[in-house]
């Protein structure tokens, strides 16, 4: 395969997943967070 | 709704794998270039994809500055009209007739539906709040394939022209300015703090848009390096490499439309999250006293 062809596709792949990558670390610190908000849960009395 | 999101995200990768297979395999060899040219088939869609996010986040900062003000959002309704009038005319071939500079009707018409099409979508869908976010993830999707672009073209280049880049070169240059004018509407999305952030970064947009047709048209009004455009121009392209770019231009917008969808929903739970984070640092000196 052409390398310059190659190094064009793979790019194209690596720009993507690293955005892909970004958006799933924000999206579980988000989730976190909202763990974080909710009120715990109250002890159940005997 | 929820069922939706994994079957589009299904029929993306089977999109982008039968795309693959097309722009390596399926497609003909260039005579002239050789394999190399096989990067069109990611250079060209991903450069439509970005323009059309970058439409989207223009009409959707434009409706966002509009929406608080009632005779502005009608002149801007009534405009949308008169540009679907102008794409009726066009895609029956009365009103523009092929120009000198080759953009031939069935250009116009697509891109006049495409404006008006988006527009109302914006105008019925989305609130105001909804609105703005659709505008950043537009931008944000948008910067990340014209980077696609920016990287791929000068790879491209090296074997076909002996150069990277060539910094004269007006369609190259408006298309980094392009990037840059909205890196710096996503910086100012991020590191201000002002109330008026939203405001001023549709501002911005509505102002950094006008390099879109810039860069689209460039070709035509200037003498470039860059090849002239095969489809939509008056060029012409031999009918399977025609097929294997529009099958990669549908691979590529449907990964577009999946990942607007995640980038929204991240941003609507965001918004909603630094709303209750607010409410609850309000409520707590309350409880302490």
């Amino acid at each position: 395969m052409n390398p310059y062809l190659c190094a064009a596709y793979v790019a194209t792949w690596i720009i993507h997943i690293t955005y892909l990558g970004i958006l799933a670390r924000r999206y579980s610190r988000l989730q976190r967070e909202i763990e974080q908000l909710r009120p715990p849960h109250p002890k159940p009395t005997p | 709704m929820k069922r939706a999101f994994p079957i589009l995200a299904i029929l993306t990768a089977v999109l982008l794998s039968y795309a693959l297979h097309g722009a390596l395999i399926s497609a003909p060899t260039e005579q002239t270039m050789g394999d190399v040219q096989r990067i069109f088939y990611y250079h060209v869609p991903s450069a439509w994809t970005a323009f059309l996010l970058f439409f989207i986040n223009f009409i959707a900062s434009i409706q966002y500055l509009v929406r608080p003000h009632r005779r502005a959002d009608r002149a801007v309704k009534w405009i949308a009209i008169a540009v679907s009038i102008v794409a009726c005319l066009a895609a029956v071939g009365v009103a523009i007739r092929p120009v000198s500079y080759g953009v031939q009707p069935s250009a116009v018409a697509i891109t006049g539906f495409a404006i008006t099409g988006i527009y109302f979508v914006i105008r019925a869908y989305f609130s105001e709040e909804g609105t703005d976010a659709l505008a950043l993830v537009a931008a944000e999707v948008g910067v990340v394939f014209c980077t696609v672009v920016l990287v791929t073209g000068p790879i491209w280049a090296r074997p076909v022209w002996g150069i990277w880049w060539a910094p004269a070169d007006i369609r190259l240059t408006s298309t980094l300015v392009m990037w840059l004018i909205y890196v710096s509407y996503l910086m100012l999305r991020r590191f201000s703090s002002s109330s008026q952030t939203a405001r001023l970064a549709a501002a911005l947009a509505v102002f950094g848009a006008a390099d879109i047709p810039l860069v689209y048209f460039s070709i035509w009004f200037f003498r470039t390096q860059h090849p002239q455009p095969v489809i939509g121009g008056g060029g012409s392209i031999d009918a399977r490499m025609l097929q294997v770019l529009l099958i990669n231009f549908l691979a590529f917008l449907s990964l577009a439309g999946l990942v607007c969808w995640s980038r929204y929903r991240l941003e609507v739970l965001e918004r909603q999250l630094h709303q209750a984070q607010a409410f609850e640092s309000l409520e707590g000196p309350r409880n302490s006293l």
